[in-house]
């Protein structure tokens, strides 16, 4: 085992997925960098750094450079797809969707229920998501909640690197198009990761913290705050069950409305907008199965119903912290 | 060397003529059952009929294989037919039977058969041609020596998804043939208005790759600029642009009563931009074809169409299960 980043780990996972499938290739803005400069080639090797390495071993015949048009490149993904490629392209971030979404929503989400089965669009797009960059309204959204909506599309939101690894792994071999969503905050998060290939199931949620009193759903960047305020609250004598559903689309449910049914108490924690998110998802569907295991209401801990500030202090106001999150255990705690 | 059967001005053998007529004709008889069908009531929601365009389709799809793809627009029933989507299942998806060519699912917008290379009729106008890039780009990386053509009309060709596709495919030199069909109107708007420019073909130059315009109503006209483009990209000469210049006989759907258009244009037209009647006339002045020849092919097409609406009639609606199949391969 060694403790790798999730930067480090989305190429290693590109590469090998790579080298044993012929069809799948990377494709996006400055995956590469350099085309048509003077200067050096792989220059950016993402907007990371994180494929950075990964045109020298695949050439540009596997490592696309595009022009910044994501209309093109995301339906030529989608294209190449349901013609026999398994794409992986890089959005970059996740607020760019709004000039190609035609593209995912109507065209490739569609495919295979529209066509009777018989048309399909093996891709993987991966895009950044998520605030405290002061990247300011346009770079710094979430978006999981439009993309959860769509039939069709599956929505991948990673909180680790052991977690990046396995799920892109599943994402690639998939079948269907999958929203892979990386908060771009969690791209230095390191854990111990193995070198071999591993897959993690999609809808199958994880548990990072255990406990009686209260639970609290989490994700992406999210779920390493509540981990926080559990540890916290665990030496005042109150435990948490902490659980990260990985994917919003397939949702595991059924982790979720188990854990409710022994603690009776509710807390989920989501970055996005309030309106419409998966807090009012997750929300409703234990009101709805798990009305009699509550003991005091739910409570949702979101940012607001407001585009993402700059200033920082206002953009810190916006993203739920974990003051947020503790305020929200004591409620349910106390009412 | 001309064969026995190809006189030395003949563009293509009898046969392939035949063919060609048989699938122009196929379209447009097509296109009128499924007018009458769907003033009985026997077709839900809405149709977009081709009738008047049959020499596009055929023309540029009789030069592609079963491996090359296509991509269509709302008005997609001849572009399916001429890649040889099974006509039976087309009017059984038409009619929202079960086993139709897309389960019922899909409708006369939405048809597709990867099998024949048919990626999808598409009702996003502008919504194919990044799709038709991406199947070039198919062709490209594993070498098939395919060609990718996307079909959009004069309203289509003003979308930013038409100019990104087209620079995109100059970029990565990729076996892609964008065909605008130009038949003077996006729904109910002129293309002299709605067309910045009066020539369509004219922009590609500006991306980078040939611009070629050609009169839709000429089926040998269309056939020949084609076979300059298909070749081009199967050599990996990279991207070519057709305009094909035509009109339609029917509305922008059946049941348009056409109030933009002036009175007695549509008999006018049908005289004289008819791409059948061009054809009829050509290849019998030629003597390359008997009008008896092309008249058993008429009869065996009405029988053909009769069946496929009967079949269709008696086929089975989708089940209520069927609402919740094929959204995932696993979920």
């Amino acid at each position: 085992m060694t403790i790798k980043t999730i930067r480090e780990v989305l190429a290693e996972t590109i590469a090998a997925e790579m080298r044993t499938d012929p069809d799948v290739f990377l494709m996006g803005e400055d995956v590469s960098g350099g085309a048509g400069c003077d200067g050096e080639d792989d220059a950016f090797g993402g907007a990371f750094g994180q494929y950075k390495g990964l045109v020298k071993e695949f050439g540009r015949e596997r490592i696309i450079d595009t022009p910044i048009t994501e209309s093109a490149f995301i339906g030529a993904a989608g294209g190449a797809a349901a013609t026999g490629m398994r794409p992986i392209v890089d959005l970059m971030f996740v607020d760019f969707i709004g000039v190609c979404f035609d593209q995912i929503f109507n065209q490739m989400a569609k495919f295979r229920y529209m066509f009777g089965g018989k048309s399909q669009a093996p891709l993987v797009i991966l895009a950044m998501v998520g605030a405290g960059w002061r990247a300011g309204a346009q770079h710094s959204q979430m978006l999981h909640p439009m993309l959860t909506a769509v039939p069709g599309l599956k929505v991948v939101m990673p909180s680790n690197a052991y977690d990046v690894k396995g799920l892109l792994t599943t994402a690639i071999r998939d079948n269907d198009p999958v929203m892979f969503l990386q908060h771009k905050l969690l791209f230095e998060q390191s854990c111990e990761v193995p070198d071999e290939p591993y897959s993690i199931p999609f809808g199958e949620a994880a548990y990072t913290r255990q406990g009686k009193d209260v639970t609290i759903v989490a994700l992406s960047a999210m779920v390493h705050k509540a981990n926080a305020v559990a540890d916290k609250l665990a030496k005042q004598g109150i435990t948490a069950d902490v659980i990260d559903p990985r994917t919003t689309s397939p949702l595991d449910e059924e982790a979720i409305l188990e854990s409710v049914e022994v603690t009776g108490r509710l807390v989920v924690v989501d970055e996005a907008n309030g309106r419409c998110s998966m807090a009012t998802d997750i929300s409703s569907l234990v009101a709805e199965r798990g009305f009699s295991s509550l003991r005091s209401p739910i409570v949702k801990v979101t940012a607001p119903h407001t585009p993402v500030p700059f200033a920082p202090g206002l953009e810190d106001l916006y993203i739920p912290d974990e003051a947020d999150i503790e305020a929200a255990v004591m409620k349910v705690m106390n009412s | 060397m001309a064969s026995k059967n190809t006189g030395t001005n003949m563009p293509m053998s009898k046969k392939e003529m035949l063919a060609s007529y048989r699938t122009m004709k196929t379209i447009r008889e097509f296109e009128w059952r499924m007018f009458k069908e769907f003033e009985a009531g026997n077709i839900p929601g809405f149709i977009h009929s081709y009738d008047g365009q049959e020499a596009i389709a055929t023309g540029i799809c009789n030069h592609l294989l079963d491996t090359d793809f296509i991509g269509s627009t709302h008005r997609g029933h001849g572009h399916c037919i001429a890649k040889g989507c099974d006509v039976g299942d087309m009017v059984k998806e038409i009619m929202a039977r079960s086993t139709g060519l897309c389960k019922g699912k899909g409708g006369s917008m939405h048809i597709a058969d990867v099998s024949k290379g048919m990626l999808g009729a598409n009702a996003i106008v502008g919504g194919a041609p990044p799709l038709c890039v991406g199947a070039a780009l198919t062709a490209k990386s594993k070498k098939t020596g395919g060609v990718s053509v996307s079909f959009s009309g004069d309203g289509a060709s003003n979308q930013g998804t038409v100019f990104e596709s087209m620079n995109f495919a100059v970029v990565l030199q990729l076996p892609a043939i964008f065909v605008y069909e130009n038949n003077g109107y996006g729904e109910a708007t002129g293309v002299s208005y709605a067309v910045g420019s009066d020539d369509i073909a004219g922009r590609a130059a500006a991306f980078g790759m040939p611009g070629i315009k050609v009169d839709g109503a000429d089926f040998f006209a269309v056939h020949a600029v084609a076979k300059e483009a298909v070749e081009r990209g199967r050599k990996g000469g990279g991207p070519t642009a057709i305009e094909a210049v035509i009109t339609r006989f029917d509305g922008h759907f059946v049941g348009d009563p056409q109030l933009y258009r002036a009175k007695g244009e549509i008999e006018r037209l049908r005289e004289e931009q008819n791409c059948i009647k061009n054809f009829i006339e050509k290849v019998c002045a030629e003597k390359w074809l008997t009008l008896k020849a092309l008249q058993a092919v008429d009869a065996e097409i009405l029988t053909m169409l009769d069946t496929a609406v009967a079949t269709a009639m008696l086929a089975p609606h989708p089940a209520p299960a069927e609402l919740y199949e094929n959204v995932y391969e696993t979920y």
